[in-house]
């Protein structure tokens, strides 16, 4: 049904293109996280070249991948980034490769509810797995008040909630708990949706934060944007140099500058746990994947022409919408890497 | 689908010695044509469906084979999967939807239809309608605000108190799950078996009711003992009708069953269901065994709305049969 609602949709989409004669049109697809961030962007790129329209659809970052891959549209967009055997299935069908371009950050927050408790909690990443994995089962676990001496926590059993549907925000998450514990990488795994050990799924954003409200003794996670928008508490989380930090946009952008040096050229790099002390350590970069050959060249012109102009001028709307920029580092990588568009 | 092959009644003999031209000419032949070709439209896409199904599921039936039946791993990130746990979830919470829309469903129906003044009948006629007509994602959202927190505050708790010493209601109160799902689709579902059940009550010949009210039946009688079986093929036929709808609830369903693929014994657990995780995962599904994966689960659905389909069919000839006896008796 969606399939074919999609189906219609960009039928629609392509009728009404046609009758916009003269402007150039470029269609995408992908991730949804970085939604608003992206129609801003679009909207205001078109005022300042009319002659090129974006058309977005955000189906959902493997969504995104699939559609860039059958070659339906022409560049794509991720929260998670492509795997080899991905990125193989593109160069085997198209003869050349697909490139990664980073747009902006985002973080993943754990929010809770605890009766009596109205302090920010710190959580170690130990505590975090433990409690995802069904070990740490009680709120007065040595592994949680040993973070935070003063605060009195209850003795009641942690009722652990994750997304439900295939999400980003999951990515990030067991992406982190992946990388801070060795059982949670053996025994789950990172995925946009994993087998999870223990818990309860909550639709959505809004379905883990209602669910986290709704349930005494709960803990979620839910979006950096989605917790600042609503006001939602949300934890502090230790980092990889030792030190309890509460996420915000500069967080996120310093986690990015930590891992910038380390950078691979291809962009694909997962920015959890970041060295670094002002790190937020849950902070992940969301992609857009473009083509590595064109074989319209007005269309790669103005593909390269937005690149360009999102890395300087974009970047000033990301803070208004509550996604953090990326990192000066990142953006003189990628200016650099645009020239291998052909 | 069967009034499409009874030939139009005044059609007599003198029909068959028209010839075909005339009949083309006076329209009866175009009309059947159109009608026949409408009719047929809906095999057609009834084998593409199955077809499309099939053909979208080829990876993990050829990998997992029937096992996909019996595992009860979900993990996309090892690449397991099995469906058991869904096909037990939607079991679970469509029996329990039923187990509460039918009575209250059928018992307002005969209300409506037998025993109320006519102009109330119709007001709430309309209401319960209006109530038909309601997106499920609104059910969906009653159910997180309001039955959700009522679940877990009032109603479970009460009946871990009273009927805890049974499997079926062990477990902590989330507030979420089997039960919590359960209820919410039968609220979905009630008004389809009041508004079907109810005209087809309204349909029972006045003779009927007359009949036993003359051998000195009272009215309640004349209601339950006559009416409501003369009636019965059509009340289970809105049955499966609703049924059907709880099989495959999307949206209500995912927002309220704590989407966690196990299986249980107690109603309060949380669970998942075959509509219910598709349309959570499939849009972010990454790799090619997990999205055929979720397709086969669609298979599954189809294959259990049709086994449950020809159960009800099977169930309506040996009622009617029954039914019909007993009115002539």
């Amino acid at each position: 049904m969606k399939r074919i609602a999609g189906i219609l949709l960009v039928g629609l989409g392509l009728a009404g293109f046609a009758l916009a004669q003269g402007a150039l049109s470029i269609t995408g697809a992908g991730a949804t996280f970085p939604y608003p961030m992206y129609s801003k962007w679009f909207d205001e790129y078109h005022k300042k070249n009319p002659n090129v329209e974006i058309n977005y659809q955000s189906i959902g970052s493997g969504g995104g991948i699939k559609q860039i891959t059958e070659g339906t549209v022409d560049f794509g967009a991720t929260d998670g980034p492509m795997n080899d055997d991905q990125l193989k299935a593109y160069q085997d069908k198209h003869g050349s490769g697909i490139l990664h371009f980073p747009t902006v950050l985002g973080a993943v927050v754990p929010t809770y509810n605890i009766p009596g408790v109205t302090t920010a909690l710190n959580f170690t990443p130990e505590a975090l797995a433990g409690i995802y994995l069904g070990k740490v089962t009680k709120w007065n676990d040595p592994l949680i008040t040993g973070a935070n001496k003063g605060v009195n926590l209850p003795g009641d059993d942690i009722i652990v909630v994750h997304r439900a549907e295939s999400s980003g925000t999951t990515y990030v998450w067991t992406d982190f708990l992946s990388k801070v514990s060795e059982e949670w990488k053996t025994k789950v795994g990172k995925a946009t949706a994993v087998k999870w050990p223990v818990g309860l799924g909550g639709q959505g954003n809004e379905g883990v934060t209602g669910t986290v409200k709704n349930t005494p003794d709960s803990i979620g996670y839910v979006e950096l944007i989605y917790a600042e928008s609503n006001k939602i508490p949300y934890g502090n989380v230790k980092n990889a140099a030792g030190v309890f930090v509460k996420a915000s946009l500069g967080g996120v952008t310093a986690a990015a500058a930590g891992a910038a040096k380390a950078m691979p050229d291809d962009f694909r790099v997962s920015i959890t746990n970041a060295p670094g002390k002002d790190a937020y350590p849950i902070s992940s970069f969301t992609w857009l994947l473009i083509p590595a050959k064109f074989s319209d060249a007005t269309k790669r012109d103005a593909i390269k022409g937005f690149v360009s102009w999102m890395l300087a001028d974009g970047q000033n709307y990301a803070e208004a919408l509550s996604y953090a920029r990326l990192p000066k580092e990142v953006v003189a990588k990628e200016e650099k890497a645009l020239s291998n568009i052909q | 689908m069967s009034t499409t092959t009874t030939t139009v009644p005044s059609a007599g003999p003198l029909a068959g010695s028209r010839s075909f031209l005339s009949r083309l000419r006076d329209g009866d032949e175009i009309a059947r044509l159109i009608t026949f070709l409408f009719a047929a439209s809906v095999v057609l896409i009834t084998v593409l469906l199955v077809y499309e199904l099939w053909q979208g599921s080829a990876l993990p039936r050829h990998q997992f084979g029937l096992s996909f039946f019996r595992t009860s791993i979900w993990d996309p990130v090892f690449d397991q999967f099995g469906a058991l746990p869904f096909i037990y979830g939607t079991i679970v919470t469509s029996a329990v939807a039923l187990l509460i829309a039918v009575p209250l469903g059928i018992g307002a129906a005969i209300f409506l239809a037998e025993l109320a003044p006519l102009r109330l009948s119709d007001t709430l006629e309309f209401f319960i309608d209006l109530l038909a007509a309601v997106p499920s994602v609104i059910y969906g959202l009653l159910g997180i605000f309001i039955i959700v927190p009522l679940m877990r505050q009032v109603i479970q708790p009460q009946l871990k108190q009273v009927l805890g010493f049974l499997p079926l209601f062990k477990g902590p109160a989330f507030g979420l799950g089997f039960l919590t799902a359960g209820m919410v689709l039968a609220i979905m579902i009630i008004p389809y078996i009041i508004s079907v059940s109810r005209e087809i009550l309204l349909s029972v010949p006045r003779d009927q009711r007359e009949a036993a009210l003359a051998l000195g039946a009272t009215r309640w009688e004349s209601t339950w003992k006559v009416v409501v079986p003369f009636a019965r093929a059509g009340i289970i036929g809105s049955i499966f009708l609703a049924l059907a709808r709880a099989l495959g609830e999307t949206m209500a369903v995912t927002m309220v069953i704590g989407n966690t693929p196990i299986i249980s014994a107690s109603l309060l657990s949380p669970g998942d269901s075959i509509a219910s995780v598709i349309a959570s995962q499939f849009k972010e599904a990454t790799g090619e065994l997990y999205t055929q994966s979720l397709i086969e689960l669609g298979l599954v659905l189809f294959l259990l709305t049709f086994i449950l389909n020809g159960l009800a069919r099977i169930m309506i000839v040996v009622t009617s049969r029954r039914g019909s006896g007993t009115v002539h008796a």
